[in-house]
């Protein structure tokens, strides 16, 4: 089976200026999440954005479910990718099913087929069709805007998910809450997903397994297990802050 | 001679450059408009073309009103005396407000949403259509209204080259040191300003989206 997503020596260089990402390789396959861990500034996000495109990487090879991402047309590339970012991004002037309808509808699904879709995705993210489905994004409690905001990234059925650091702007109750429910997430809808974090025990909660990042190279990967176990100092510096 | 007495007698007149004051304003915002919205996004597409753009409008926008259309008069195609020359200088001083307006309309976005939409696969145009200009328009259509009520201001001086208006009776009043003929051509000017700015201001309070 094709792996949702393959990495291979990826690196990005700032034009006439640093090297934010160096000879990055990976492999998620499909129902598999990995967490990409590290510091601020250690090229997490980054790496999300030459996935899909936001930046252009200037070394290596990215595939998206077993196609080159630099040989696809950059709108095609993303409308097969699921994009959730800490800040959400809803359309405030959308209500809440134009928000989650907004790729099937880029994608030219007649109406009705749109509109069945939404009040799957509302029911998977556990939001009323009835209740929600006409909101306004600012008539939402953050939980519900994150969760509007990741049934959007799964309308259009991808492939693939990239989560940067989705639950970040959470209060506590509501982060272990929305966490509880991606783990359910992932168990059924079998998607590769890439997710970016700085805290440790979102990323062995959620992970299959762990990529931790460090000057833009990736210093450690392997299973949350083998994470806890491991002795590389980034992993135990990650270990005692937890 | 009473001001209501002027109108009664003079009423076909006073019809006649209402009709022109409203048409030099209409068409030089429209034409204002056509240019100045794309010019403005072309602007948030181009930000080393901002500085320059922004500026050389900014220019125009000092120059006093009487002296742009002293500066038009002899110029061939746009020049010369009448109507073309007015409006070719209101279009001049309404562009300011509204490239700027569309610009700072657009930069506003929140770039969350911008990344999320280019990010969810939106092109260009989707992201200009469906995102920015709908979140922008507030902020595009109040550069409108104030390009339009100046026009309307700036619209009576265009009597002094020959473009008719309400301005007509202010210059004409002015030269026979008549009041009565000074109101005749200020009030309605005055009043057309004020309805521009109430019924531009409710189109923005209509259309605008806001939280």
């Amino acid at each position: 089976m094709t792996a949702a997503l393959e990495i291979s020596r990826l690196g990005y260089r700032v034009p006439g200026g640093a090297s934010l990402v160096e000879d990055l390789s990976f492999t998620v396959g499909i129902g598999e999440t990995l967490v990409l861990l590290g510091r601020s500034g250690s090229g997490k996000t980054t790496t999300l954005k030459l996935i899909n495109r936001l930046l252009e990487p200037s070394a290596g090879e990215v595939r998206v479910a077993g196609a080159r991402a630099a040989d696809l047309p950059v709108t095609r590339l993303r409308r097969r990718i699921g994009y959730v970012i800490q800040e959400i991004g809803l359309f405030p002037h959308f209500t809440v099913e134009r928000n989650i309808g907004l790729v099937p509808t880029l994608e030219g699904w007649p109406p009705p087929r749109v509109a069945a879709r939404v009040r799957e995705m509302l029911a998977l993210v556990g939001l009323d069709a009835g209740t929600f489905g006409g909101r306004y994004p600012h008539e939402l409690s953050g939980g519900q805007r994150q969760r509007v905001g990741v049934a959007r990234a799964l309308a259009a059925d991808p492939p693939l998910l990239l989560l940067d650091e989705p639950f970040g702007a959470l209060d506590p109750i509501t982060r272990v809450e929305l966490q509880r429910e991606f783990q359910g997430l992932e168990k059924r809808l079998g998607k590769g997903m890439v997710f970016v974090t700085h805290d440790v025990r979102e990323g062995l909660l959620l992970g299959t397994r762990i990529g931790l990042m460090q000057g833009g190279r990736l210093t450690f990967l392997g299973t949350p297990d083998e994470f806890r176990q491991s002795e590389h100092p980034e992993v135990r510096a990650f270990m005692a802050a937890a | 001679m009473s001001l209501l007495a002027f109108y009664a007698r003079n009423s076909a007149e006073v019809v006649g450059l209402v009709g022109q004051h409203v048409s030099l304003v209409a068409i030089s915002t429209a034409i204002a408009l056509v240019i100045g919205v794309p010019l403005g996004v072309l602007l948030t597409r181009r930000p080393a073309l901002r500085t320059p753009v922004l500026g050389l409008a900014n220019v125009f926008q000092t120059v006093p009103s009487l002296a742009l259309f002293g500066f038009l008069i002899p110029l061939p195609f746009i020049g010369g005396i009448g109507a073309t020359t007015a409006i070719v200088a209101l279009v001049v001083y309404a562009l300011l407000p509204i490239v700027r307006n569309t610009y700072e309309g657009i930069a506003g976005v929140d770039p969350a949403v911008r990344e999320a939409a280019r990010g969810m696969g939106m092109t260009d145009w989707q992201l200009l259509t469906q995102v920015e200009l709908p979140l922008g328009l507030g902020v595009i259509l109040a550069g409108v209204r104030i390009a339009t009520v100046v026009s309307v201001g700036t619209a009576t001086i265009a009597a002094a080259i020959g473009a008719g208006g309400l301005g007509v009776y202010i210059f004409r009043g002015v030269a026979t040191v008549d009041n009565t003929l000074i109101l005749a051509g200020a009030l309605p000017a005055a009043l057309m300003a004020i309805a521009a700015d109430g019924l531009l201001g409710l189109a923005e309070r209509r259309l605008a989206w806001r939280r």
